[in-house]
């Protein structure tokens, strides 16, 4: 019969024996060695029925195809724009896909400019991992406000919640305008003094994303926060 | 007069002091400090990251070393920083040490960066070297089979001895024998195993079959740190 040897949620680094029997499944993070599962990356357990996963704590953002990303312009090619999202592979995204009819090919900066920071997603990774980007989809647009900022891509799922519970927080607590790229990059827009708390919310986030009762831990801390702003004023 | 006591009062068969941390440089994407005695590393990992064509391997990702001696850390004599031919050397067998238990065939054209920097050498260098940066490559979010861990054993005049320190190494009085060990700790695959001086084929065998419960030492010490991280 399967034995488990890990709990649920606990962290475990490269090595440590996770279960044994056939009976299991392998999943992410994970390798197989005779009838044992044994952990590949340092990461929490994740058991769900007969698979058992490792959620990695570190590690850089892989492409996917229909992740929606932030993405910045570094270069304009002959048939497109060169995106970097915070990933060492950099993806194109062609006139084609740029979602605008009218295009003059001898100008291409009038659509997006070198430093330009776009919603975008992916439509498709070969196996060398190049990227092709599209901008036609609801929401995916070029951002012309607001501020970015970078966390660990395997953070995103945290921030955004259950069904999007934690970035519902905090939109209604800080009153601003989030939309959380898959590769790590946030952009955030709102009154500067709210952007301010969301930041730090979001640090914090990125820090304790692997204990347990993180939202309402974030609730009290960005109340905490604004109540110490208004008390120093 | 044969070798009766250590230098450091340790017993024939007992290591020096270990201490492990993971997470030490902030913005480095993987990082681990490690002490065994008066030998210790910071090791800084980079990547995957991307590499200029001529250097990388469309297969799979590759691996890249890079050892380093502080002008501080000798005992004696500042050391002149920078790349002498034994860091280059160094870097290298730290590398294929650690190559076996890494799994790097999701990142093609990409290449891990390990930077090592020894703060002080009191002897065995190269596994200190190894146990951290097997740390800081776990830290980093690198695929690998289990942690690599090492120890060098060896022989002092007439006494088998584990985890030789620098002046054991420089004993004059009779033969010294420093033979650096690195082993995956689940299989008991040996990565690494250096020796320099006249050992008998009995007497490697005794030592390398030795070797087990240190490493399982080392490797927790290793675990540890790596959990510590993640305790608030």
């Amino acid at each position: 019969m399967a034995k488990i040897f890990k709990k649920d949620r606990e962290i475990v680094t490269p090595g440590e024996i996770l279960a044994e029997g056939m009976d299991i499944v392998a999943g992410d993070g994970t390798y197989r060695k005779e009838t044992k599962i044994i952990a590949k990356i340092l990461g929490l357990v994740k058991i769900e029925r007969r698979v058992i996963k490792i959620v990695p704590l570190s590690g850089i953002y892989m492409p996917k195809v229909d992740d929606t990303i932030i993405g910045k312009i570094i270069d304009i090619t002959i048939s497109g724009w060169r995106v970097d999202f915070g990933s060492p592979y950099s993806a194109i995204l062609s006139i084609k896909e740029s979602g605008e009819t009218r295009i003059n090919r001898n100008n291409l900066t009038k659509v997006f400019n070198i430093g330009d920071y776009i919603i975008t997603k992916i439509i498709s990774v070969t196996s060398q991992n190049l990227v092709d980007l599209t901008m036609k989809g609801v929401g995916l647009r070029k951002l012309n406000r607001g501020y970015i900022i970078k966390v660990n891509p395997h953070k995103i799922p945290r921030i955004i919640g259950k069904g999007g519970s934690m970035i519902n927080l905090l939109k209604q607590e800080t009153n601003c305008k989030i939309i959380a790229g898959q590769n790590g990059w946030i952009w955030i827009d709102g009154n500067p003094k709210d952007e301010v708390i969301l930041i730090k919310a979001i640090e914090k986030i990125d820090k304790e994303s692997h204990l347990d009762g993180l939202t309402e831990r974030i609730r009290d801390f960005i109340r905490e926060l604004k109540r110490s702003i208004k008390r120093s004023r | 007069m044969a070798y009766e006591k250590r230098f450091d009062g340790r017993r024939f068969d007992e290591m020096r002091k270990i201490e492990a941390k993971a997470g030490v440089i902030p913005n480095a994407d993987g990082s681990a400090f490690f002490r065994m005695g008066k030998t210790s590393a910071y090791v800084a990992v980079y990547g995957p990251k991307s590499m200029p064509r001529f250097f990388s391997d469309p297969t799979k990702g590759i691996l890249k070393c890079y050892y380093e001696m502080m002008p501080f850390s000798g005992a004696g004599d500042r050391v002149k920083p920078g790349i002498s031919r034994r860091a280059i050397e160094l870097g290298s067998v730290i590398e294929r040490s650690l190559i076996p238990v890494i799994d790097l065939h999701n990142y093609p054209n990409l290449a891990v960066d390990v930077f090592i920097h020894m703060l002080e050498t009191d002897a065995g260098s190269r596994c200190v070297a190894i146990n951290a940066a097997s740390i800081a490559l776990a830290d980093a979010g690198i695929p690998m089979r289990d942690l690599v861990s090492a120890v060098a054993f060896g022989k002092v005049d007439d006494k088998l001895v584990v985890d030789l320190s620098y002046e054991e190494e420089a004993y004059d009085k009779g033969d010294v024998v420093d033979m650096p060990l690195a082993m995956v700790p689940s299989t008991g695959e040996i990565t690494l195993l250096q020796m320099d001086g006249p050992l008998t084929t009995d007497e490697i065998i005794k030592l390398i079959s030795k070797a087990k419960p240190y490493i399982k030492k080392i490797n927790e010490a290793q675990r540890l740190a790596l959990k510590n991280k993640f305790k608030v």
